[in-house]
């Protein structure tokens, strides 16, 4: 009984029934950078922080991707087109060469300082 | 039951999937966010980073969709893996955030959001998805385009037969960054020999044999340090070359 409310309910709000526009991949990604943002500002562990890159990363392609779909939008507006994808390729390269880079940099601070907690990271401090 | 509420027809499978995959992929990043334990903020990730690339598919970027599983879930997130797996002693598996900061990113998140939902919503034109398009794939134009030749359809108003200039360029900046890239990472993180100890060796609890080696070591330092006030400069400098092989 439950379970059929909940299906009307979600065929009533069109989230099964509407068609996807850019919009609704515009709201994913400003989910998924705001959870980045927020992961990078409060994580105490360096891996963390790390994390919190991955997903503003992945929130800006996510937008990339969406404009530069075809079948998301209508006739009056302007597609990306290709640059859209390839822009999203070279962001995922890039984030796979900066995670290779900081992984370097955390194991090497961890290896001198025996800790991962970027708040103990503060000899450059005055 | 369902079928006999809601006619299968009516149901509009590419919003069914989107709504899962959304669902899942946002769900996941707000786990990141919320869990303490590092091992499952990297479990949480792969699972938001791998929903995200169901999106892709279902956005027509299928080329793009397999990178996404190809190199970040399966290359930079068994990296960061590894980054976990190297650094899990347990004071740093699970580290609590403050209460206080805590209540601050929640604000800052809430307006932040209320921000882009507000923009994203804001404009008119993204809100009407387009209807009857053919499915293309786009791995073809894809890989062409990199090498400099475009085949994918040029944008309304362009000129016909114009040239249009491909990704080589980025294409072969990106594939040097890579190198450079990675062999600086190499670097950074080799295996050093230390003149001084590591911190986290001294961190460690000397066991015995160690101590027993340190002092051994110490004790000779010093009868070499006697012996070199006694004699002249001559033995001193065979003396100094035993001692200095530690």
């Amino acid at each position: 009984m439950i379970g059929m409310a909940t299906t009307t309910g979600l065929f009533a709000s069109g989230l099964i029934s509407a068609p996807v526009s850019v919009t609704h991949y515009l709201v994913v990604g400003a989910i998924l950078f705001t959870a980045g943002i927020v992961c990078m500002a409060i994580k105490r562990n360096a891996l963390g922080v790390l994390m919190g890159i991955e997903l503003v990363l992945n929130g800006a392609n996510v937008n990339f991707v969406a404009f530069s779909s075809p079948y998301l939008q209508g006739q009056g507006a302007t597609s990306l087109g290709l640059d859209g994808q390839v822009i999203a390729l070279f962001v995922i390269l890039l984030a796979a060469a900066e995670a290779a880079v900081a992984l370097a940099i955390t194991l090497n601070f961890y290896n001198n300082h025996a800790t991962v907690d970027v708040d103990r990271a503060d000899d450059l401090k005055g | 039951m369902i079928p006999m509420m809601i006619p299968l027809a009516a149901v509009n499978f590419h919003s069914l999937l989107f709504s899962l995959f959304a669902a899942l992929a946002c769900g996941f990043a707000v786990a990141v966010v919320l869990s303490d334990n590092v091992v499952r903020m990297a479990f949480y990730l792969v699972l938001s980073l791998g929903a995200t690339a169901g999106l892709f598919f279902l956005a027509g970027a299928e080329f793009i969709g397999a990178m996404q599983l190809m190199i970040y879930v399966g290359g930079t997130l068994v990296l960061l893996v590894f980054g976990v797996m190297l650094t899990a002693q347990s004071p740093f598996v699970s580290m609590k955030t403050a209460a206080g900061d805590r209540v601050l990113a929640g604000i800052v998140a809430a307006s932040l959001l209320a921000l882009l939902l507000q923009a994203a919503c804001s404009v008119e034109a993204w809100q009407r998805p387009a209807s009857g398009r053919v499915a293309a794939p786009s791995a073809t134009p894809i890989g062409t385009a990199l090498v400099g030749v475009r085949v994918d359809d040029p944008p309304p108003g362009a000129a016909a037969g114009a040239v249009r200039s491909g990704y080589l360029l980025p294409f072969e900046i990106v594939s040097i960054h890579l190198l450079v890239v990675l062999v600086g990472a190499a670097y950074l993180a080799r295996a050093k020999r230390r003149r001084t100890p590591r911190a986290i060796d001294e961190a460690a609890s000397v066991d015995p044999v160690d101590a027993a080696r340190l002092e051994s070591a110490a004790r000779s330092r010093a009868n070499l340090a006697s012996s070199v006030n006694a004699s002249g400069r001559s033995g001193s400098a065979s003396a100094l070359a035993a001692g200095g092989g530690r």
